[in-house]
């Protein structure tokens, strides 16, 4: 076994700091040493796109990386977003439009798609359908999840415009 | 019959906890003092094992034990059968070979289970699984469904002294004599491969057994957790009350999580026995291409004997299926295939064979279609190739030799998975056709639209196809329903959920009857200690069967109700309505009572307890069918083919589709919109790409592509309703519909893109570099 590092990230606004094998995915680091078990494992060679989260605000697989990779970095999950009682608008669109039916590859889309959602107000089908391609969903065929994202590109605009 | 609630497209009631990752999974389960469970397997197809020596990886350090066939003692022997072989068919071999735990003298596939690791983490369990070494003595493997039966093929199991797992004969009527007084018989070789299920979440299992109560709990991604119960108590000797097993959200099942007694269920809770610890599995994406059951590869060959104008007179079928190293499931598919092949027309004569081949590949268990896709491939091509000789519309002989609604419940004759000689109950098979065909618009596009695309150098076809679903088969479910002195409601059923929206639909069923918001319905599915009594959640069977129980409940819940109610109001049942969690009576809506206070006084205190009073506003009810209600439809598709690269891309896909009752039309159309994402994996993306050595040559989502969002298109669906008279709520099963008949489709619109080469596709999967190959072949003919 090599020596532990130390990884200090901040995930979800809360810093953290473990000491791990530096071989632990970084995946393993989320789910089994802080325990936000939100974030899914489907594949583990990076092409499902479940265990998607955003480091420093962009898309990973987090079955891609290892945890010390993250050193000094910060990380949102699906446990970021909404709350049971107040989903955020991505999750109430998801759970309006039907986009999800198991619920186990729902955390790694709607974490890849986030970004996406934000910075598009009216996306086309065909754009929506680009956005989703690296992640597999086997229950929905998909189409409920396009219309879920294309529900909350609307949903968040029009919070935005609100804010305004 | 659409009510307040059942039959409205609610929200689902899981999805907050899904959607904030709040949603427990069998890898989510973290106990106190857990070991980490990983597998060694075998990297050959077939061979002897000479000797196992796992020293090196007990002395790793983090390692608790390890473990191999010789370790098991009494636990190691081939688990009992899924399902049985059908009773009620003359002439059925069945030879027996189930699933072992481990394997002990000979490996007969990639990715069997020869030893497994027990340590304080995954990482390291892994680590020393490897420092396993193995000796083996590799055979040659057997892959060839044809080859297998010939002579001088090696054999799987010595003592049997054939790679025949089964022979299976049956005929309504007489073909012989249907083909003699024939004015036509075409005929068609049919090959199709096998794909995987590919939930995205893979199996696992968490055990623990607790030694102070003496208990076992088990975590499983299982689709029958109280059959598992059932069979864990018998294989490890304890009771079953000693065993909870708990399916908590599963991530996907489509079949293969149902098969009962897999290796890991019995070595993972009798490791935990073993050591007093929780001992969890989870099943990565590698092990699961080489461990977790698959479904779809059968030969037919097939004809269809005909008048001239198109009546068919008999059908002969005769297949073989391929079933893997084991036999587990017994004969579920390839009854499936039986019963499905004639689908929704009426067939006087018809002989249906198979045999079943012992391979060394992975089991073969039901797969989301589950041995329907191919019997509907099958009658699909014969009906096409007929049209094409007699020159006929392809939906015009379609219609004319279909089951009339006036024709219901029709016999065929021949027995299927639930051991009854099949019925189809109740439908409009015409009805759908047109349907199907008004949304496509079949007439404008073949007189209209592809003659101009074909102008403009486009090579675009059309392809309908039409399709029954067995489903809702027995033997029976339960489900227990009680008003809590809150008002909530509690209710719980044996069957697990896989994403079917169960916390939902049940409620809406339940919330029909009692007049409660379905908010306030709470389900538990797939509990042992929640509901101890069913089958499983499997065979399009959840809502028909269990949401039958779960009305047949909630009437005799609402039926207490009343009674009480009607001494405490001094008003007749019949005039109190349930609304809003009150009874109310209707003409005087303030006389009420809130069922929170009812559940009170349904609890009697001491001294106000009359003789024979059962307390609480609780029922426990049971639905079994006397056979499956048959669910049907019709799709439709338009594909335009490459002509450069041969990729296929579906422009359009319409589906008319009836399963009678709709509980939640939401929740309906996402069943439908997922069978046809697999339907269109089986059709173009999706084959397990075996070597001669039984390597598999595509184990990872890199290589077996899966569709993605891109690749599919929107589908359009009408719905048609056609009550089954076979349970009170009119309900049929949907969960496989989508799958069923998109292969047929597919294939008959990139032939009818392709219309220069004059193609008779008889396979799938297809992919652009098959038929590309099939279109060279075609050119060079």
């Amino acid at each position: 076994m090599s020596e532990l590092v130390k990884v200090q990230v901040t995930v979800n606004g809360t810093r953290y700091e473990h000491t791990v094998e530096p071989r632990m995915l970084l995946v393993d680091f989320i789910r089994h040493e802080l325990g936000l078990t939100g974030t899914h494992v489907g594949c583990e060679h990076g092409v499902c796109g479940t265990c998607t989260i955003l480091l420093d605000g962009k898309p990973v697989r987090s079955c891609l990386l290892f945890a010390p990779q993250a050193n000094g970095h910060e990380i949102r999950t699906i446990e970021g977003l909404g709350t049971m009682d107040n989903l955020h608008p991505i999750q109430e669109a998801f759970r309006e439009a039907h986009g999800l039916q198991c619920g186990f590859c729902t955390p790694g889309v709607i974490m890849s798609v986030l970004p996406f959602v934000e910075q598009n107000a009216n996306p086309t089908e065909e754009e929506v359908r680009e956005a989703l391609d690296g992640n597999l969903c086997r229950c929905t065929g998909y189409q409920n999840i396009v219309q879920a994202v294309q529900l909350a590109s609307e949903m968040v605009a029009s919070r935005k415009a609100e804010a305004r | 019959m659409a009510g307040k609630y059942l039959g409205q497209r609610l929200k689902r009631n899981e999805d907050p906890r899904l959607l904030t990752g709040q949603a427990l999974f069998v890898d989510d389960v973290q106990l106190p003092g857990m070991l980490h469970a990983a597998f060694l397997r075998s990297d050959y197809a077939h061979a002897w094992i000479k000797s196992i020596d796992p020293s090196a990886a007990r002395q790793h350090p983090g390692v608790v034990a390890v473990y191999t066939a010789a370790d098991l003692g009494k636990i190691w022997k081939p688990g009992p059968l899924n399902v049985p072989p059908p009773s009620g068919i003359p002439g059925v071999v069945f030879n027996q070979r189930t699933q072992v735990p481990m394997a002990k003298d000979k490996v007969r596939h990639q990715g069997e289970a020869v030893a497994v690791v027990i340590a304080e983490s995954r990482y390291i369990a892994e680590d020393a699984a490897a420092e396993i070494v193995v000796d083996y003595e590799p055979l040659e493997a057997v892959i060839d469904l044809e080859k297998a039966l010939g002579e001088g093929s090696p054999l799987l199991y010595e003592d049997l002294g054939t790679n025949l797992a089964s022979f299976v004969h049956q005929e309504n009527g007489s073909y012989a004599e249907a083909a003699a007084r024939a004015d036509l018989i075409v005929k068609t070789h049919i090959v199709m491969e096998r794909g995987t299920a590919a939930a995205l979440e893979n199996r696992g299992y968490v055990a623990s057994w607790d030694n102070k109560s003496q208990s076992l709990t088990m975590w499983a991604t299982t689709q029958g957790p109280i059959a598992l119960r059932n069979g864990l108590a018998t294989i490890l000797g304890l009771s079953e009350h000693q065993i909870r097993v708990i399916a908590p959200f599963v991530g996907g099942g489509f079949g293969p999580k149902i098969l009962l007694y897999q290796p890991e269920e019995i070595v993972v809770s009798w490791a935990s026995l073993q050591l007093g610890r929780p001992v969890k599995w989870i099943e990565d994406r590698q092990e699961n291409f080489g461990d977790t059951s698959q479904e779809r590869r059968q030969i037919h060959e097939a004809e269809m004997a005909l008048t001239r104008d198109g009546k068919i007179l008999g059908v002969k079928d005769v297949f073989i299926h391929d079933t893997g190293a084991y036999n587990s499931y017994a004969l579920t598919i390839p009854l499936n295939t039986q019963t499905h092949t004639t689908g929704p027309y009426k067939v006087a004569n018809y002989l249906t064979e198979y045999r079943v081949v012992f391979t060394n590949r992975i089991l073969v268990t039901p797969l989301r279609g589950a041995g329907r896709t191919y019997g509907t491939f099958v009658m699909e091509r014969l009906m096409d190739k007929a049209a094409k000789r007699l020159g006929m519309d392809r939906t015009e002989i379609r219609r004319m030799n279909m089951i009339q609604p006036d024709e219901f419940p029709y016999k065929t004759g021949i027995v299927g998975q639930d051991f009854a000689k099949n019925v189809l109950d109740s439908g409009n098979y015409p009805a759908a056709l047109d349907k199907a065909k008004e949304m496509i618009g079949y007439e404008a596009f073949l007189k209209e639209e592809q003659p101009r695309l074909r102008a403009e150098g486009k090579h675009v076809g059309l392809g309908i196809s039409f399709f029954t679903e067995g489903s809702g088969v027995g033997p029976y479910e339960g489900a227990r329903i009680t008003v809590e002195a809150s008002g909530k409601v509690n209710l719980s059923t044996g069957v697990g959920t896989q994403g079917q929206g169960h916390f939902t639909s049940f409620a809406q069923v339940a919330a029909e009857q009692l007049g409660v918001d379905p908010k306030n319905i709470f389900v538990t599915t797939g509990d042992t200690e929640a509901f101890h009594w069913g089958a499983g959640t499997f065979a399009s069977r959840g809502a028909t069967v269990a949401g039958s129980a779960v009305n047949a409940a909630a009437l005799l819940v609402r039926q207490k109700i009343l009674k009480m109610a009607s001494k405490i109001l001094e008003a007749p049942e019949e005039e109190l309505e349930l609304a809003d969690g009150m009874v109310r009576v209707a003409d005087i809506p303030s006389r009420c009572i809130s069922l929170a206070e009812l559940a009170v006084k349904a609890n009697p205190s001491r001294g106000a307890v009359e003789p024979g009073t059962e307390p609480g506003l609780e029922a426990t009810a049971y639905f079994g069918p006397p056979y499956g209600a048959t669910a049907y439809g019709c799709c439709a598709m338009i594909v335009e083919v490459d002509p450069d690269t041969f990729n296929a891309r579906i422009q359009r896909l319409v589906m008319a589709h009836d399963c009678g009752t709709v509980l939640n039309p939401m929740i309906l159309e996402g069943q439908i919109h997922g069978g046809v994402g697999l339907g269109l994996g089986n059709s173009f993306f999706e084959k397990l790409e075996m070597d001669d050595n039984g390597q598999l040559q595509n184990a990872s989502f890199m290589d077996y592509l899966i569709p993605r969002a891109s690749d599919l298109p929107p589908i359009e669906i009408a719905h048609l309703h056609t009550p089954s008279p076979l349970n009170p709520l009119g309900i049929k099963g949907v969960g496989e519909a989508g799958a069923i008949p998109i292969p047929p489709a597919f294939v008959q619109a990139v032939e009818d893109a392709l219309p220069e080469y004059n193609l008779e596709i008889s396979e799938a999967p297809l992919s652009p570099n098959r038929l590309f190959q099939i279109v060279q072949a075609a050119k060079q003919a």
